[in-house]
């Protein structure tokens, strides 16, 4: 029997950007996107993921949902480095527009412009948003 | 007879709040609930508009909503009151009708 597990992924590896721009709990946007994404990094593939608009609120920290009866899926973005995600970008300016600085993010970012993730865009193979 | 206006969209994303904003009467109260409460954050883009208001329209927002997001901590807008799921249920009651800013 063959052991799949233990196989590596040996196809080609692209650049993937996944573009989170939906808060956390509204709609179910941010949790899917961040399957997705975990899932894709399983395939040894080349992953950003960017925060813009509202999607900094999906890594805002001291989410406490105990009160709305949903499940609070925001410690899993500290499980992306062991998946080997570690391009994760947040928009400067809408953190600006919220209220919120790199302090009150739930995983270290590197912290881009606007016209720095517009180039980033372009580098890319895939852009996947949500 | 005054209105209880609900507003459920982040105001980053829609222009619910201020569209409520503009058609709330002096003496009628806005509720802010789901991704509503984003419009309770102190210091941001959108809170002038609503920070503009207090005094004249009663400023709530639901706080299980509120620490979902993981905002308890952040300042809120002044004169703005947090409620739970009973205060909803009296804001309702003490209110002549409900209009909801979907």
């Amino acid at each position: 029997m063959e052991d799949w597990e233990e196989d590596e992924f040996d196809g080609p590896v692209k650049k993937f950007m996944y573009v989170n721009r939906k808060a956390p709990y509204g709609t179910v946007y941010a949790l899917e996107g961040l399957e997705v994404v975990l899932i894709t990094a399983a395939f040894d593939q080349d992953v950003s993921l960017v925060f813009i608009d509202d999607g900094v609120f999906q890594i805002k920290k001291d989410q406490e949902t105990s009160g709305v009866n949903m499940k609070n899926f925001s410690p899993t973005y500290r499980a992306l480095e062991g998946y080997e995600v570690e391009k994760v970008y947040a928009e400067k300016e809408s953190l600006e527009a919220r209220g919120l600085s790199e302090e009150d993010l739930v995983i270290p970012v590197e912290i881009l412009s606007a016209a720095e993730i517009s180039e980033l865009m372009d580098t890319q193979d895939m852009i996947v948003s949500f | 007879m005054a209105l209880l206006h609900t507003v459920n969209k982040s105001p980053f994303e829609r222009n619910s709040l201020s569209d409520c904003l503009r058609r709330a009467k002096n003496g009628s109260a806005v509720l802010l609930i789901e991704d509503g409460v984003y419009g309770a954050l102190q210091g941001t883009s959108a809170s002038d508009e609503i920070s503009s208001r207090d005094g004249s329209i009663k400023l709530y927002a639901l706080g299980p909503d509120v620490d979902a997001r993981g905002l308890s901590e952040k300042p809120l807008i002044d004169g703005l009151e947090l409620i739970d799921y009973a205060g909803f249920v009296d804001l309702v009651e003490e209110y002549s009708s409900v209009q909801s800013w979907l």
